[in-house]
């Protein structure tokens, strides 16, 4: 098939971008999306005109690397990552615009390609448990009921791309935030830092300059592991959980 | 390009007396060297040599420990691991990656489950038994008290991946549920659904960023090693590149630990990510430190066959498929392009059940594959033509759905059917999946001693990186331990035996060795700007891709590696003269990037056919087709190759270094599946 | 920022601080999260008065003196405990409060929603979120117009457009929605808070972490939409029946 592409290209971070229009032939419903975006790279390459960068490494769709923002939906019309998403979900002579996702908590660094290390971050303020290599006790001494287990797992399976944050038009990281309390939150682990927590990973949201969440819900809609919303629902009672202790 | 000069090691092997060997395919292709030794495992009861090791080595003062630079290059399983707990020890760390946030490290991806000898099941499990079925797997060329250590040192990793909150499966019970894998007889694999890589790696990601937050370690994401700084003999730091700005920086420290994980894209078509490269391990290699067994690599059987020429990468699909799924091709030729569905049960071939009636589909890795490319090769695939060959065979769900029903199926394996369909277009509940082999692991790596010290001192290598525990061949769930067990339990502890003896000599940025570092990365980004040819690097990577995976992949010949080096050589030159990459030094250029990796791969590849044409005999994943029994089983030569090839460099002939290995506490058959 | 060049829309990138720090000594109490709970607190409240008020308008079926008669009994509540119009003052207390704390609350978050996507996208779809979500902000701005409006309307200003008495409260009820376009006002209003409440009522649900299960999100998402239709509808019943001749003076 052939398609027109629309896509924004950023020489780097601070230098203004804008929109490019290219034509592709050739494309064929097996390709993933990047492979089709690949396929234009080489033509570019060919023409002299420099590839467009994106990011994208395991493509199988657990690394969270890749991201585009597709006809304004955040890994494209499929719930999926970018990089398992096919051509066969587009039709012939289409035209696809494809942005970088935008929130400035994510900035640019070049075309398609932002800086996530604001959700490293969150993570520093508190996504783990505090145990040290070698002082961990017998694995089995401390059992899990299943169905706190099965919760936990269902919401660890985030993969950090920030496609909650790319589709929430707060730009807010709560979908990825309290699938990271939840997760912590489940398990009896967890629980001696529960208040901490939430109380500083929520602090490092905002100071990174994401968005409040006012429970739109187009971040689950758009999660490519389906996270549910009740993870906010979640951190929002540890929050008050929290207030409670005196945090 | 410009050979490294010459460093002087101070090895710490010991050079032996070499073995005999009365055929040499490679004669001409290397230089034979001095054998050596490794000489820091200790002697005595296999079963207390480690405990032995970490009482002997020495301690560093916690005071001291701020003081002591450790760079960690990778934040896999490996990297992420290490860099947490060096950290929490009270060292200060640097960890480095090349994607944009530590916990995007390959190890992500893996599916299936880590092993641990916890006899939770009271089915007679044991880290001795862990410790038999590693060695056996690896077709007994793996180092003996290497493999014992982990099998050892597993049960830790469990108990320390729970109390970080890692979600494996459970029972009603609560407690943790195990299943068996890869063929093996108890049930000793700890998984979380199909993303136990994942699960793992984000456990230890977590532990590194707390780290991070305690300010003992400093993360570089988007950061690659181009080179390796090695200064009178001992590596002293890594030179990167700000894969954003595109500045080269200088990162001095006392010691440097790889864990960069696999190469497997040197075949350009792998399950690895396609950011997996061998540059800084080769960097390594090229500055002294050995290269072992890089011939030996897995290739799996049941991953997504390519649909064209378009292809980026291959998905990897649960070996779980196999448990339940039946593996054919159709008798006929003619029959090949037909509907499956169409073809009647008479003219099915299931040809692992008809070779290996006992083992079934459920051979291990490498006979399924080798089994498949063989049908395939007789013109009996199925699927579509890429250039002119069908490469593809069914995995047929049928009978497992007439047994268990669809939903039993769906139960067992819904997540796994629905990645198909996504990526195929076709569903697997109505038409058999194809399946094909490709290229997954590598057991070989950089050569390391029992502290996982490379042949440079002062340059530690971890994980899929090194070529330790798999011998030829790895089995599946053990990459995942090994990753964790060198991280979290061995390296801390060896590591610290090197440097109780510092803080080491300050060095200066303007050092030779460290300048000549420098210059010889900006040269080298300077050359492939400038060569402004006209073929793209991705186009060079996958035309020697080709040449290795025909040449150098499932099996291998004189004839085809001689073939493979000539190719290569050639291919290599004209890169050199030919590539086309736009775009600047200083900013994100991810041609670049490539161009730098590729180069790498060129000179890995020739290495490996070098090994593989050396090794003439078939053990683990390394078929030589000149050496099979009459009905076509890998034949091994212990009386001639048990020993584990570490290469050193010098140019386009190497020179080969044997370490004999000795096996005290089993004893090595040869296997059959029969 | 956004120019525009040679037809094409050129947009200008916010430099970004590179180096971001960790947050010393964080408090819950500063967050977006707590921001919610107060809107949501708040909400509740207006929600709580919505629902009496609605009740005390339907009073105008039971006609003319029944009505006024509940507007006394309203001044006369709780005396001879408090004085004179004691509990109508308390009840004012609590939503001027309610009010200044909601609509700070939304102000902040706004702000901080605008500052999060400076650059916005070309193309964007709203693939999950509900009309009535997106419609909050500027439906609460329509919201405070209206309610100063009504104060003026009804209590502080108590204006009679077609020039009739002002303190008879049935009466100056059906003088006004005997103008049309005063009812066309009160509607469009009705039909703001109604979308208001349709999102509002599930978003503070989650907001006050009662949702923790596909279940309860179900539940909540539900009684939303009944208590929307319910309040919109109930208040829209008055002005509808004097407009249409079923209450009279
Ligand atoms: C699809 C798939 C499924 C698998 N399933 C299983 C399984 O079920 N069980 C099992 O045991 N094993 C499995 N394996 C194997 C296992 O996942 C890997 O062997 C293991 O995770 C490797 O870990 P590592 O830490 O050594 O390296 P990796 O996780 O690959 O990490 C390498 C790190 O090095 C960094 N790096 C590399 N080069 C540079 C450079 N030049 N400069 C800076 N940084 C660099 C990368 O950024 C990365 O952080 C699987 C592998 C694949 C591909
Ligand atoms: C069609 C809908 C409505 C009608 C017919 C209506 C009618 C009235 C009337 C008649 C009064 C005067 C009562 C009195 O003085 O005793 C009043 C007061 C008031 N109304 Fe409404 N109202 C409506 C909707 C609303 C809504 C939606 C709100 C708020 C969200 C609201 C808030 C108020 C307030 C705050 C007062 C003042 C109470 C006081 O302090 O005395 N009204 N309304
Ligand atoms: C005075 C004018 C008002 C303004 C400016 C206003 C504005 C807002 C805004 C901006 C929000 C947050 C948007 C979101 O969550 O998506 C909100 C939420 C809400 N509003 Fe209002 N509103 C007003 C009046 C009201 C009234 C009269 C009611 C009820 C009768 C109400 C009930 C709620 C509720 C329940 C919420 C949800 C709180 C939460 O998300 O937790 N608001 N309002
Ligand atoms: S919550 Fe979903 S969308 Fe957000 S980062 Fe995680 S996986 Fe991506
Ligand atoms: S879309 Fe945004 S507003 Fe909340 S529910 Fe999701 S983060
Ligand atoms: S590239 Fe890894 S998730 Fe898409």
């Amino acid at each position: 098939m052939k398609l027109t592409l629309k896509i924004w290209r950023q020489p780097d971070a601070s230098t203004a971008g804008k929109m490019h229009t290219y034509d592709v032939d050739d494309v064929s419903a097996d390709m993933s999306f990047l492979e089709m975006l690949d396929v234009l790279n080489e033509q570019l390459n060919a023409r002299g005109e420099e590839p467009i960068a994106f990011d994208s490494d395991c493509r199988e769709g657990i690394c969270g690397m890749c991201g585009l923002m597709i006809n304004g939906e955040a890994h494209g019309p499929v719930t999926t990552t970018t990089c398992q998403l096919h051509m066969r979900s587009f039709v012939d002579g289409e035209t696809i615009t494809i942005e970088p996702w935008r929130s400035d908590a994510f900035p640019v660094l070049k075309d398609l390609v932002v800086d996530r290390g604001s959700f490293d971050r969150i993570i520093q303020a508190g996504g783990y448990i505090s145990v040290n290599t070698g002082s961990a006790p017998e694995a089995h001494s401390v059992p899990v009921p299943r169905d706190n287990a099965v919760r936990a797992f269902n919401v660890a399976t985030c993969i950090g791309c920030g496609a909650c944050v790319a589709a929430c038009p707060n730009g807010s990281a709560s979908l990825f935030m309290g699938a990271k309390i939840t997760h912590l939150g489940e398990l009896p682990q967890g629980q001696p830092e529960r208040d901490s927590r939430v109380t500083n990973m929520v602090a490092q949201h905002d100071h990174e300059g994401f968005g409040g969440c006012t429970n739109i819900g187009a971040c689950s809609a758009a999660c490519p592991k389906e996270i549910p919303l009740d993870v906010i629902s979640q951190l929002n009672k540890d929050l008050r959980t929290a207030i409670k202790h005196g945090h | 390009m410009t050979d490294m000069p010459d460093t002087t090691l101070t090895n710490h092997p010991s050079h032996d007396v070499p073995l005999e060997v009365d055929t040499d395919d490679a004669a001409g292709y290397y230089t034979p060297g001095a054998p050596i030794k490794d000489t820091k495992a200790p002697s005595g009861p296999i079963a207390d040599r480690w405990q032995t090791r970490k009482f002997e080595a020495k301690l560093v003062n916690p005071a001291n420990r701020r003081k002591l630079n450790v760079i960690i290059v990778g934040t896999g399983l490996a990297g992420a691991s290490a860099a947490a707990t060096m950290g929490e020890a009270g060292y200060n760390v640097k960890s480095f990656c090349y994607q944009d946030s530590p916990r995007r490290a390959h190890s992500i991806a893996a599916q299936g489950g880590i092993n641990a000898a916890k006899n939770y099941k009271e089915d007679g499990d044991s880290a001795h038994r862990l410790f038999y079925d590693t060695v056996k797997g690896g077709d007994y060329r793996s180092r003996e008290s290497n493999v014992y250590r982990l099998a050892e040192v597993s049960v830790n990793i469990i108990d320390q991946c729970v109390a970080q909150g890692v979600p494996f499966a459970r029972e009603y019970g609560g407690l943790l549920d195990n299943r068996s894998f890869g063929g093996v007889q108890v049930s000793r694999t700890f998984y979380a659904r199909g993303q136990t890589g994942q699960q793992l790696l984000i456990g230890a990601y977590q532990a590194l960023e707390r780290q991070v937050a305690a300010g003992t370690v400093k993360t570089y994401t988007r950061h690659e090693m181009l080179e390796l700084i090695v200064v009178d003999g001992t590596a002293r730091g890594i030179i990167t590149r700000d894969m954003v700005t595109g500045k080269i920086d200088t990162h001095l420290a006392d010691v440097v630990v790889l864990a960069s994980g696999g190469y497997g894209n040197v075949f350009y078509l792998s399950t690895n990510a396609m950011g997996c490269n061998v540059t800084a391990a080769w960097r390594a290699h090229r500055k002294g430190a050995y290269m072992a067994n890089p011939c030996y690599t897995q290739i799996h059987p049941t991953c997504i066959p390519v649909s064209g020429a378009h292809q980026s990468k291959l998905t990897l699909m649960s070996e779980s498929l196999r448990n339940d799924g039946r593996i054919w091709v159709p008798k006929k030729k003619a029959d090949c392009e037909k509907d499956p569905r169409d073809i009647a049960e008479e003219d099915r071939d299931y040809f692992l059940e008809r070779i290996y009636p006992s083992f079934g589909n459920l051979v291990p890795r490498d006979i399924a594959s080798r089994a498949a490319k063989n049908m395939c090769d007789e013109g009996r695939g199925v699927g579509p033509e890429v250039e002119g060959v069908r490469r593809g065979v069914y995995l047929d769900f049928a009978d497992a759905i007439q047994r268990l029903g669809r939903d039993g199926v769906e139960e067992k394996y819904d997540n796994l059917l629905d990645m198909y369909e996504r990526i195929t277009g076709e569903n697997p509940y109505e038409q058999p999946m194809r399946i094909y082999p490709a290229v997954h692991y590598v057991m070989g790596g950089l050569w390391v001693d029992y502290d996982l010290q490379s042949t440079i001192p002062g340059l530690f290598v971890t994980g899929e990186a090194n070529f330790s525990d798999h011998g030829a061949n790895r089995l599946g769930a053990s990459a995942l331990m090994q990753g964790l067990a060198d991280g979290y339990f061995v390296l801390p502890h060896t590591i610290r035996d090197y440097l109780a003896d510092g803080p080491f000599e300050k060095i200066s940025e303007d050092h030779p060795a460290v300048v000549e570092a420098k210059k010889s990365v900006t040269d080298r980004i300077e050359h492939f700007l400038t060569v402004n040819g006209t073929r793209s690097v991705d186009s060079y990577h996958r035309e020697l891709g080709n040449i290795m995976w025909e040449y150098c992949g499932m099996e291998r010949t004189e004839t085809g590696l001689k073939k493979a080096i000539d190719l290569i050589r050639g291919l290599k030159d004209d890169f050199y003269r030919n590539v086309k990459v736009l775009g600047t030094a200083d900013s994100l250029n991810q041609s670049l990037e490539k161009a730098g990796r590729v180069a790498d791969f060129f000179e890995l590849g020739e290495l490996m056919c070098i090994d593989a044409l050396n090794r003439r005999e078939s053990c683990g994943g390394h078929f030589r087709g000149e050496s099979q029994t009459e009905d076509g089983e890998a034949l091994r030569h212990d009386d001639q190759f048990a020993y584990v090839a570490a290469w050193e460099y010098a140019g386009e002939t190497p020179v080969l270094h044997k370490e004999e290995l000795i096996y005290t506490a089993i004893e090595m058959k040869q296997r059959s599946y029969k | 920022m956004c120019l525009v060049l040679g037809g094409a829309t050129v947009q200008l990138v916010a430099i970004h601080n590179p180096e971001r720090t960790l947050v010393k000594g964080a408090q819950a109490t500063k967050s977006t999260v707590f921001l919610k709970i107060l809107m949501a607190v708040s909400g509740a409240v207006f929600i709580g008065f919505t629902l009496l008020h609605m009740y005390g308008n339907l009073k105008a079926f039971s006609g003319h003196d029944k009505f006024n008669e509940y507007a006394h009994h309203l001044r006369i509540l709780g005396e001879p405990m408090l004085p004179h119009e004691g509990a109508l003052w308390i009840i004012r207390a609590v939503l001027l409060l309610s009010l200044v704390v909601h609509v700070y609350a939304a102000t902040k978050l706004w702000r901080r929603a605008k500052n999060a996507r400076t650059v916005r996208y070309q193309v964007k779809k709203h693939t999950g979120a509900i009309f009535a979500s997106r419609l909050m902000r500027w439906g609460g701005v329509t919201l405070l117009l209206f309610i100063i409006w009504h104060l003026l309307n009804f209590t502080v200003g108590k204006v009679n457009v077609s020039g009739g008495a002002t303190n008879d409260p049935y009466n100056l009820l059906v003088d006004t929605f005997d103008t049309w376009w005063l009812t066309i006002i009160y509607l469009v209003a009705m039909a703001a808070l109604g979308a208001h409440l349709h999102h509002g009522v599930w978003s503070a649900t989650q907001t006050l972490g009662l949702t923790g299960s596909e279940r309860t999100r179900k539940l909540a998402k539900r009684s939303a939409f009944g208590l929307a239709v319910l309040i919109s509808g109930g208040f829209s019943l008055v002005p509808l029946s004097v407009l249409f001749g079923i209450i009279e003076k």
